[in-house]
């Protein structure tokens, strides 16, 4: 479903090189954990594949579906299926939550040349996800983001991502600033969207999250590339022993 | 030397000039009344169009941009539905009303009258030299509305305004007093019904008495071409809160000046401004405040959005009497420009002369947040619609303070049609 090539990026406008030589490979129905000390690149990763334009690819290819998807635009990735939980979600005063939530949505139809959802098809639809998700209703009165807490942000993202049924979810650090009950909430969230045809990556620098959305597949990533690639226990293993071997053997 | 002079005279400024010789047979008024107009007339004859020399035209030189002044008759404007559905609508055609004139529980009647009687003619004088909005419109003035609200008066429905106009000339003006603590909401509304140049002027003269709470709303929807000089004047006295929103959404020269004086202890204003300027229009909003008396208070905020070619202008005075100690002010102008030609040119200016106040200024100009619109795209929101959903937020926040849920959303019907023709 994702392939990366030999992907190097810098920061658009500098020369300062991020990605330096990146291959992953990312199967149908896989799930696949991303991590990393801090400044490997894991963030930097999820923004270049969303299509954030503060990046720029030098080299290398990103394949969705076998095709490149380097040159479309973040509105387009997201179209054919591509979603990314953002670490920080931004705060957008004046946007109301349910209105961005049908306009995304019916945006995403649109672009896939399927009719506009009705209003009451899109309430329910609403409704029946933010009480899986434990969302209180009030919450989705409020301009986007705008006061939420970081357990709010982090599962309105996830409601997003139920509502968009993307076919590659990205999650970057979902685990961060939430306490070990929200944290749960938003694993079933992600555990009730696993099936064949969808892939998730988790970007996260801890194993705990892993404890709740169990990987097929671990990726050790440090300046850039790929270093180590296992299963689940590699999770493990560094949550015992720390990154320094491997960055040790590695080097 | 006379002839240097009659050569300097615009074109525009001729055929003002002609325009009055042609319409003084049929413009109403008693003797009072027409001397007054003379007056004018002569000021304007003599000091011309205000230029950049003149301070409070400085980023609006109307000698300069006010190309032509059309003289063609103008055809019937038919009026519309109201902006808030269930309005009681007071219509006008170019300037003079039409259809019935009657609000339950209000006086109403046409200022024509006022004029006729000579009761207007107090009325009809200039603010100061710099008033050239206020002397082509006592001038010109045929007729409008006088309303008296009575004290107590706790209107139900929005009265709407509804000054339509078909081409040409249109000069109108609306006094109105609001009773001690009455409460209305008043939906000024100028529309262009034609593609026809028009050149309208329009004074509003508000009187808030003792404890009214009123809202007042200013909906300029001139045609592309129209120039559109709109002037109200208010008093508030003891304890009296307006809530003004002035909302430009067409025109291609267009200056709206506002006139506020406080005349009374716990007087408050709420003014809000939203400009949706395109094209290659010209949009200038004068503020004047007299905080006169202790203990009054005000809240200013402009927000700005600026396409294409566009032009725009917020002066805003904010003067502190002496003797007003405890005053409260604070505006507010934010911009986004979305076009490298487009501009906005901000004047905030305070004057203080007492020593126990609270007053600010602050002014923004800025694009579009590039981060929002990438969280808005990573959602698989097109580019397009992206912008114009914050675009439309921007000013929306404004509209969404407004308590009454029948205005914000007619309002905020206004601002996304704006948007979607010129976003």
């Amino acid at each position: 479903m994702l392939e990366i090539r030999d992907l190097h990026a810098k920061i658009a406008d500098t020369d300062t090189e991020i990605i330096r030589g990146l291959n992953l490979t990312v199967k149908a129905g896989e799930v696949a954990a991303i991590m990393g000390p801090n400044g490997s690149g894991k963030s930097t990763l999820s923004y270049i594949l969303s299509g954030r334009d503060d990046y720029e690819v030098t080299s290398g290819d990103i394949l969705y579906n076998g095709e490149s998807i380097l040159e479309l635009d973040p509105a387009e990735r997201a179209a054919k299926g591509i979603f990314l939980a953002f670490q920080y979600p931004v705060e957008i005063p004046g946007v109301a939550t349910m209105q961005f939530l049908k306009v995304a949505m019916n945006s995403q139809r649109k672009a896939r040349g399927e009719a506009e959802l009705t209003t009451p098809d899109f309430m329910r639809r609403v409704k029946e996800a933010a009480s899986h998700l434990k969302i209180d209703p009030d919450m989705l009165k409020r301009p986007l983001n705008v006061g939420f807490s970081g357990g709010e942000k982090k599962r309105a993202e996830i409601l997003q991502m139920a509502l968009l049924e993307p076919k590659l979810c990205i999650l970057d650090e979902t685990d961060s600033g939430l306490d070990i009950d929200a944290l749960k909430i938003v694993a079933d969230g992600v555990n009730a969207l696993r099936s064949p045809d969808r892939a998730v990556v988790v970007i996260t620098h801890y194993q705990r999250l892993l404890d709740y959305i169990v990987p097929d597949t671990v990726h050790v990533l440090y300046k850039g590339q790929v270093i180590k690639t296992g299963d689940k226990t590699l999770a493990h293993e560094l949550e015992a022993n720390g990154y320094a071997d491997i960055i040790g053997a590695a080097a | 030397m006379n002839v240097t002079q009659l050569n300097r005279q615009t074109a525009a400024e001729a055929q003002l000039l002609e325009a009055y010789q042609t319409a003084l047979s049929e413009l109403p008024g008693d003797g009072a009344v027409m001397v007054a107009r003379d007056r004018l007339l002569h000021a304007l004859k003599t000091q011309g169009l205000p230029t950049r020399r003149i301070e409070s035209w400085h980023y609006t030189d109307l000698r300069t941009l006010l190309k032509a002044v059309p003289t063609a008759a103008t055809e019937l404007a038919p009026a519309v539905d109201p902006v808030v559905a269930g309005s009681t609508v007071l219509a006008l055609s170019g300037g003079k009303p039409t259809g019935s004139a009657a609000v339950d529980g209000v006086a109403v009647s046409g200022f024509a009258g006022q004029l006729l009687s000579g009761e207007a003619a107090s009325g009809l004088a200039e603010r100061g030299a710099d008033d050239a909005i206020g002397r082509i419109n006592g001038a010109f003035v045929r007729d409008g509305y006088v309303l008296d609200v009575p004290a107590g008066a706790d209107l139900a429905d929005v009265i709407e305004l509804q000054a339509n106009q078909a081409g040409g000339q249109s000069h109108s003006r609306f006094p109105v007093r609001f009773g001690a603590g009455s409460k209305a909401v008043i939906m000024e509304r100028h529309r262009a019904v034609t593609e026809n140049a028009a050149f309208v002027s329009s004074v509003s003269d508000l009187v808030l008495e003792d404890g009214a709470e009123i809202t007042w709303i200013i909906l300029q929807q001139q045609g592309a071409g129209d120039t559109h000089l709109g002037q109200i004047k208010i008093v508030l006295n003891a304890d009296a809160k307006l809530k003004l929103y002035v909302i430009n959404a067409g025109g291609k020269l267009v200056r709206q000046e506002i006139h506020v004086v406080t005349a009374g202890g716990g007087a408050d204003l709420t003014l809000r401004g939203v400009n949706l300027l395109g094209g290659d229009s010209h949009t200038d909003v004068t503020l004047t405040l007299g905080h006169d008396v202790p203990n009054t208070t005000s809240t200013e905020i402009i927000r700005n959005v600026v396409f294409d070619r566009a032009k725009g202008v917020f002066q805003g005075q904010i003067r502190v009497a002496q003797d007003a100690q405890r005053t409260d002010a604070r505006m507010a102008c934010n911009t986004l420009l979305l076009s490298d030609e487009a501009e906005f040119s901000v004047k905030p200016e305070l004057e203080i002369f007492a020593d126990d106040v609270q007053c600010a200024h602050g002014a923004t100009v800025a694009d579009i947040d590039k981060v929002h619109l990438y969280y808005l795209m990573a959602r698989g929101i097109p580019k397009k619609e992206a912008r114009a959903l914050l675009v439309n937020a921007f000013v929306a926040e404004i509209v969404e303070e407004l308590e009454e849920e029948a205005l914000v959303e007619a309002l905020e019907g206004v601002i996304a049609g704006w948007l979607e023709k010129h976003g």
